[in-house]
């Protein structure tokens, strides 16, 4: 098995994320959302390494715990989604008919419906009470619909091959059939549709946070940029408040894509047909 | 498939596809846990600090309900809503802005996202296409690897972050453009239309860019791919040059899967142009959603919503509806 370089980059990022962000708590003794625990405004440092903000909090430990707090998020909710989608693809692909007919509907709908309205009037009714968790399930509802879309369009085209009544005429029940035969091809897309929807996750809840209207009061990668531009960042000129968090998004989601695409290749490779 | 077969089977799933999009709008926030008459009740009554007499408030309550809607049971409420919706572009008041419906603010708003959408889509899928197909075509060469490495680099890169990033530079570090969008209403002149694209540009810039990698990268895909082709290795020999194949051979057969592939994604450009148009206080449907929720306007808010999915379906059908006009296979079968 031998990576590509988009795969190298890719997934050198996001060790550097994950692992970052897990251990690095571990030195910081300070809540890093408390506001006025050290002098205001403070240049970048050896002891405040991105400096300090008008509301006296570090900055560079507001933003560890942001990329964790978003990339914990973006993990949790892309289990479900990747659940759902593995289980509505497949089976709509490989059963047919009717269902299978129903399952796209639902799914071309959710497609195509902008999620961002919808996501804005949801955040508007759970606004001030709601938590975390309910961020997350409204970000399942529509996070699982490309997954189930590609991976059911898999299975409808392996449906047709050879081996799959080899193994039907050998006794194999559906679910045999389904999980021996079918998933072991369409097991990469999953992990590509996994990724790709860590990405759209943490984007999505990002840009609610932007605007205000997630849990602003839990550091991610949106809701630290809101406090930002809510405290006017610029207009002061504390522009590292923004900077940051935004170079960090920006590398962050390069090393998602990478690792998706450069998986995407490697394995098209290993298939024998790019 | 023939092309009437094409049309109602396109125009059916479009009707699928407004019906669920209206009906998830219409019970989603009824089956929220909190009221939003409830919280307007309670605002109203921390402004007048508690002095409100109950008779006062349960007329209020009432008369809110009425305004919402929300009279009779679910089912009647949703066919009320659907005809409503559907026969006479009604969304009820606006609160904030009381008596004034909602309509007319949507019908105010729609124009600046339609327009904003309209020529930063144009411009973006042009441009990346073009740049696509040099890229996929000459793929060999030095600069087409590094296309394909800014493309790569701005792909996943999210609209309020390239939001953020040009306002920092186009409006604070470097101020050549307004930091929001100040045009006021009255009738159009020369200096009018240069006054709207003046403030309009970061934001369609902010959209093109946004659109830009995806482009490239689908582009360049797609025409490497039928660079080898057997009818392109056919004109080659037959000594046809080589512009001409890059137009008249890859290029045709490589924007179709784009044109496709542009109504697919619609909806997400539609999204980014939302999130855009808040950050740039651009005055478009996007700010009205924001300014909405501030205001606890909920009928303004379900209105644009509504108008913001029937927009995204409709301009998916047409993108689909134009498509047997590139395609000869659809048309002439």
């Amino acid at each position: 098995m031998k990576l590509n370089l988009r795969l190298k980059i890719g997934i050198t990022i996001l060790a550097i994320f994950i692992l970052g962000s897990l251990i690095l708590p571990f030195f910081n003794h300070v809540d890093p959302t408390k506001q006025g625990i050290f002098f205001k405004n403070l240049r970048p440092s050896l002891q405040h390494l991105l400096g300090t903000n008008s509301q006296g909090q570090d900055i560079f430990w507001f933003l560890i715990y942001s990329i964790r707090n978003s990339l914990f998020l973006g993990i949790s909710v892309s289990i479900f989604t990747t659940l759902i989608a593995t289980l509505v693809g497949l089976s709509a692909g490989y059963i047919g008919g009717w269902y299978d007919r129903l399952i796209m509907i639902l799914t071309d709908s959710v497609i195509s419906i902008p999620s961002f309205p919808i996501l804005i009037v949801l955040g508007a009714l759970v606004r001030g009470n709601t938590s975390f968790t309910v961020v997350g399930i409204i970000l399942v509802i529509f996070g699982w619909a490309w997954g189930a879309r590609t991976i059911r369009s898999m299975a409808l085209s392996i449906r047709e091959r050879e081996f799959i009544n080899t193994a039907i005429f050998s006794g194999s029940n559906r679910l045999e059939v389904i999980f021996n035969e079918i998933f072991p091809y369409v097991y990469a897309y999953i992990v590509v549709g996994f990724i790709n929807s860590i990405l759209f996750v943490i984007n999505t809840e990002a840009a609610l946070a932007v605007i205000g209207l997630s849990k602003v009061e839990i550091p991610t990668l949106g809701s630290i940029i809101f406090w930002a531009l809510s405290y006017n960042a610029f207009f002061t000129g504390q522009y590292l408040w923004v900077v940051a968090p935004v170079l960090a998004t920006v590398l962050l989601f390069l090393g998602l894509f990478l690792t998706s695409t450069g998986y995407n290749q490697m394995f098209a490779l290993r298939r024998g047909h790019s | 498939m023939n092309l009437i077969q094409y049309i109602l089977t396109r125009v059916g799933s479009y009707l699928v596809i407004l019906f669920v999009g209206i009906t998830v709008t219409f019970f989603l926030p009824r089956l929220m846990p909190s009221d939003p008459i409830e919280g307007y009740i309670n605002q109203i009554q921390t402004q007048a600090g508690q002095t409100m007499d109950p008779a006062a408030i349960t007329k209020l309550r009432q008369s809110l309900r009425e305004l919402y809607g929300l009279e009779g049971n679910l089912v009647s409420q949703y066919f009320n809503y659907l005809k409503k919706v559907f026969f006479e572009f009604d969304f009820g008041p606006s609160l904030s802005g009381f008596p004034k419906p909602v309509s007319e603010y949507i019908l105010q708003a729609l124009p600046w996202t339609a327009g904003l959408l309209g020529v930063s889509i144009i411009f973006s899928w042009l441009i990346g296409n073009l740049i696509g197909l040099l890229a996929g075509f000459f793929h060999n060469t030095r600069w087409a690897t590094g296309l394909e490495v800014v493309g790569v680099i701005l792909y996943p890169i999210p609209y309020y972050i390239l939001a953020l990033v040009l306002i920092l530079l186009f409006a604070y570090v470097w101020p050549i453009f307004p930091l929001s969008t100040t045009i006021r209403p009255g009738p159009m002149s020369i200096g009018k239309i240069r006054l709207i694209v003046y403030n309009s540009f970061l934001p369609a810039l902010t959209l093109v860019l946004a659109g830009f990698g995806w482009n490239v990268l689908g582009m360049k895909a797609l025409s490497f791919a039928n660079k080898e082709e057997g009818y392109v290795q056919f004109a080659r020999l037959k000594g046809v040059p080589s512009r001409t194949i890059m137009f008249q051979y890859v290029a045709k057969n490589s924007f179709l899967p784009q044109i496709t592939a542009l109504a697919l994604s619609i909806g997400g450009i539609f999204n980014g142009a939302l999130l855009t148009e808040i950050l740039f206080s651009y005055p478009g449907l996007g700010l009205r959603m924001r300014t909405a929720i501030g205001n606890g306007d909920f009928n303004m808010l379900y209105g644009t919503v509504t108008i913001s999915i029937i927009a995204v379906a409709t301009a998916a059908l047409i993108i689909d509806l134009l498509y047997p006009f590139f395609d000869p296979r659809i048309r002439y079968q």
